[in-house]
């Protein structure tokens, strides 16, 4: 399982694991966006610990991810990255639309 | 100036051939002796260009085509990889290269292939002929 999805009040915490490239993100988007619309989270956390790789696809991920929670007024925090993958998102400005910790 | 070794793989311009061609760059980079870091960035480098040939290169073809990753070990210090395709070629090669642009929006690309490829590699060349096909040439040094 590419994503692990915890709900607790308001809040849908995502456990991403493995690679994220153009061909697993399609799957881990379509895992994600069903808890979204279910529960509509104030908060999305995204949790990055058993990430072993990621490229550009994972950036479309978590920009598609922030949308779609932002329309129903919901943040999205970003946890647990590598430095490879931090300098990824630094790049797309990631920063500046989700917290990164 | 001839190299010291290279390898050629080809495999079909399939999304699952992604993680084919990191594998395999990461294998024959290994001669370099690289840094964990060194890896996961050539990795990046080649993971997004391979990714802009399936995205892109066959669209408009029924069948995929094929794409050739060649790794070259020019010197004891430099890596050359070039990524070639026989698709749709690129028809404004300065514009697909700007940050955040992308001709597939639809499939949540970021648009930041090439300027993942410049901020990993030291040189990043594109060469493409429309209906011919696009090359991806990207050098590294490493240990220097």
């Amino acid at each position: 399982m590419p994503v692990i999805i915890d709900t607790e009040e308001n809040t849908v915490i995502a456990h991403l694991s493995g690679e994220i490239d153009h061909h697993s993100a399609k799957d881990m988007r379509g895992d994600i966006d069903l808890a979204i619309d279910r529960c509509r989270p104030e908060k999305l956390i995204l949790d990055f610990d058993g990430v072993t790789f990621m490229d550009s696809s994972g950036i479309g991920l978590v920009m598609g991810r922030y949308k779609a929670v932002k329309l129903c007024g919901g943040s999205v925090i970003i946890e647990n990255t590598g430095s490879q993958i931090k300098k990824v998102m630094r790049l797309a400005g990631l920063d500046r639309l989700a917290v990164i910790r | 100036m001839k190299a010291l070794s290279e390898v050629k793989v080809t495999f079909p311009a399939e999304s699952r051939s992604e993680s084919f061609a990191r594998s395999v760059t990461a294998a024959f980079s290994a001669r370099f002796d690289p840094s964990v870091n060194d890896v996961g960035e050539i990795k990046t480098a080649v993971s997004e260009a391979v990714t802009n040939c399936i995205v892109h290169a066959y669209r408009e073809k029924k069948e995929k085509g094929r794409i050739d990753l060649i790794l070259r070990e020019e010197d004891k210090n430099t890596l050359c990889i070039i990524v070639r395709d026989k698709g749709c070629g690129i028809p404004d090669i300065q514009k697909a290269m700007e940050p955040l642009y992308t001709s597939a929006p639809e499939e949540e690309r970021a648009g930041l292939g090439f300027a993942v490829m410049e901020s990993f590699m030291d040189k990043v060349t594109v060469k493409s002929k429309p209906d011919k096909g696009t090359s991806v040439i990207m050098k590294r040094k490493i240990h220097t």
